[in-house]
């Protein structure tokens, strides 16, 4: 079903025949992709020679990939002819003037969230000339890292003035060809978060991509890289419990960590992309490609993920443990209702000696969902005394949903201990009951019985991200009981 | 306050209850006993409204309120308290965030403030004492990993917090050692006062002897075919319900 790749290559060829040139000077350029057009973006960007040369040799290799399609989701074929690979920030006319223009549906959304006006607005994509207070907050933060030596920027700017780290990183983790979409996301992506903790720093304050004043309009092909050298240590969140405006379909990110000897790098992300309507029209799709690599002794890689948004989720956020003593943590909560389908899970690659993983994943599936766990655990020949637990538990609302688990374990040597638990279990009415006789309300009732299932999870988010992802569950499964 | 006037009901296709009638005043104590399969269990969840037992006749009124329109949540508002027989287990759900949530939301019901954190910790605190429980029962999941006998504790600890003007005790005393028997019986008996009623479903005549009624009913066929006072109670002990029965229905 998978656009094929000659096709493409014959389509791209057709269309260069017939003298596809691309003006540079505009903002936005016409869809489709080619060499001319990663060209283009590499230009606009005024990127240095070697970062066209990865660009297209991504390209190239994405070409002669195909679009896989194992995974436990349906979606009808994407065709990437149609899709714009480059479009600058919207002007300020097209924007929406006040939130009375905004669809109240996610205004009542906000409200329901508790989110500051002004941070309303800005999420709505309405017109605002100054910013709000992020300017001025994340100024004081910028020199705060600065203090520390912690680098804290946008890919671009990272290109433009951090070459060396960039180029010593970038595809270290996740490489051209790892996957489809990671392919495709090294040939086009625009933008996204560079992170460099040095030596034996402890970074001052929780990074977050919400207060980073370039995280607007990153596009649909994002770009993350965090390194934490020696000592180092860095918790990073990423996303927003709000649902954000995006006309963006397909979101193929690409995220690489990099742990140094001793360091630990927390990741943890909220998810809300727009899900598709109660029919499963529109909605985002959702591919991304997340790893980190414990490239040195006793590191530590922890992921924490609250998926609750997006169409289609395809992801699997990985870690590499090659250092010896090096920990890999996957705590995740994927919420899927209406025709949400998600197919999430890890990887544990476990290389270097006495190396340790936890993998905690809790699935909830409401009304028509789908929801799949896929995990690896990989103990390689030479990880002696390898560890690894995994407790994978599906929640189901309703009979009409489904859930699904798909653990493989690969030992190779016979030091490793691996254990693997799974529920299945049924929001019991008996619940439900015993909750309301107690006065509390069906739809609060709900809440707190999801809630207390992904207790073990929520624990590892850090308390401000916890108390709205708490909310976030709570608003994503509204009404589907009863 | 309860008058339930020729109640029938169903599970299923099944009759349950058939023409059950009671009256309960403000203060009373009444004990419905019966053999198992009387409808006795029956009665104390269609009085506090779950699902799957339908309704097919009779009426059933609370402090002036049809009881029977009323949803779970607003029945647990209007100070109905039901102690399971079968408490379950919600895990991850600590045991007074429940708590803390109900009798917040009854508070809300009823135009009083909400308790913060600070004035429900000192609430519990000293319910707790009531049941003798350790302080760390508070913060445990909701019956995650409880005995038997700890459920039936945390239901007498949640009524006390509670405070119900109707209290239905379904069984309490099933599962019960003679020590838990008599420190949820204290409960109980330090629970009742002049303005709460307390229905007591129960099979056994040993649970009257530490929480002694006011009347005592024997419910058989889904209805009530005796009343009496509490030494009706004495009576079932010593000839059992079978005698009681038979001599009913002659009469």
């Amino acid at each position: 079903m998978s656009t094929h790749a000659e096709d493409v290559e014959s389509l791209v060829d057709k269309e260069y025949e017939h003298g596809f040139v691309t003006d540079i000077d505009s903002d936005t350029i016409e869809p489709g992709l080619n060499e001319e057009v990663i060209s283009f973006i590499s230009k606009k960007k005024n990127e240095p020679a070697w970062m066209l040369d990865y660009r297209l040799k991504a390209y190239r290799q994405w070409l002669k990939m195909e679009e896989p399609l194992w995974a436990h989701v349906d979606y009808e074929p994407i065709d990437y002819q149609s899709i714009s690979y480059y479009s600058a920030p919207k002007s300020k006319d097209d924007m929406p003037k006040s939130l009375d223009e905004v669809d109240p549906k996610l205004l009542e959304t906000y409200e329901k969230l508790g989110i500051p006006l002004h941070e309303q607005k800005m999420l709505a994509g309405v017109a605002v000339d100054a910013v709000f207070d992020s300017v001025s907050v994340a100024t004081t933060f910028k020199s705060k890292l600065a203090d520390a030596g912690v680098i804290f920027c946008s890919f671009s700017e990272a290109v433009q003035e951090h070459p060396e780290l960039v180029q010593k990183y970038l595809g270290s983790v996740v490489p051209i060809a790892d996957n489809y979409f990671s392919a495709l996301n090294a040939a086009v992506f625009t933008d996204g978060s560079f992170c460099y903790i040095p030596k034996g720093v402890r970074c001052p304050m929780e990074l977050s991509t919400y207060f980073r004043i370039n995280a607007s309009n990153t596009g649909q092909f994002e770009r993350t890289l965090i390194v934490a050298d020696e000592g180092s240590h860095v918790s990073y969140l990423e996303g927003c419990t709000a649902p954000m405006r995006d006309e963006n379909q397909l979101h193929a990110a690409v995220v690489e960590l990099i742990a140094l000897d001793d360091a630990e790098i927390k990741y943890s992300t909220v998810q809300n992309w727009y899900p598709g309507d109660e029919n499963g029209k529109g909605g985002i799709y959702n591919f991304v490609t997340k790893r980190g690599d414990c490239r040195g002794r006793n590191s530590k890689i922890s992921w924490t993920q609250v998926e609750t948004g997006s169409a289609i989720t395809w992801k699997y956020p990985s870690s590499l443990l090659r250092g010896d003593n090096s920990v890999g943590e996957f705590y995740s909560v994927a919420v899927t209702n209406n025709y949400q389908q998600a197919d999430t899970g890890t990887k544990m690659i476990h290389i270097g000696k006495n190396t340790s993983s936890t993998i905690i994943s809790k699935g909830i599936s409401a009304r028509f969902a789908q929801n799949a766990y896929r995990g690896l655990v990989k103990i390689s020949k030479g990880a002696d005394n390898a560890r690894n637990y995994t407790q994978c538990d599906s929640l189901l609302m309703g009979d009409k949903c489904g859930a699904h688990t798909f653990p493989y374990i690969e030992a190779k040597n016979s030091s490793a201990q691996v254990e693997h638990e799974a529920t299945t279990s049924k929001i019991g009415d008996d619940q439900l009951f015993y909750c309301r006789q107690r006065g509390v309300s069906e739809e609060d009732a709900v809440n707190m019985i999801v809630n207390g299932f992904c207790k073990d999870v929520f624990k590892e988010l850090p308390m401000e991200f916890a108390v709205e992802a708490q909310k976030l569950l709570g608003v994503t499964l509204e009404g589907a009981v009863g | 306050m309860l008058s339930i006037n020729d109640l029938h009901s169903q599970i299923d296709d099944k009759k349950i209850l058939n023409g059950l009638s009671l009256e309960v005043n403000k203060g009373e104590v009444h004990a419905i006993m019966g053999p198992n399969g009387s409808g006795k269990s029956t009665l104390a969840n269609v009085l506090a409204g779950r699902d799957g037992y339908d309704v097919t006749g009779g009426s059933v009124t609370y402090e002036g309120q049809d009881l029977l329109e009323m949803s779970p949540e607003e029945r647990a508002w209007a100070g109905i308290f039901l102690a399971f027989q079968y408490p379950v287990e919600i895990p991850g759900v600590n045991n007074i965030y429940l708590l803390k949530a109900g009798v917040n939301a009854i508070r809300k019901s009823r135009g009083e403030t909400e308790l913060d954190a600070v004035e429900f910790l000192a609430l519990v605190r000293e319910k707790i004492k009531l049941v003798k429980m350790k302080e760390d029962f508070m913060s445990r999941g909701v019956n995650e990993g409880f005995s038997g006998g700890e459920k039936k504790r945390n239901e007498i600890f949640q009524m006390a917090v509670l405070e119900p003007k109707l209290a239905i005790l379904d069984e309490t005393d099933s599962g019960l050692d003679i020590d838990a028997l008599k420190i949820v019986a204290d409960g109980v008996n330090h629970l009742r006062n002049e303005e709460r009623s307390i229905v007591l479903v129960t099979h056994y005549q040993r649970l009257l002897n530490y929480i002694v009624p006011d009347f005592v009913h024997v419910l058989a066929n889904g209805r009530i075919i005796k009343s009496g006072g509490s030494e009706l109670a004495l009576q079932l002990e010593e000839q059992g319900y079978e005698q009681v029965m038979r001599e009913a229905e002659a009469a």
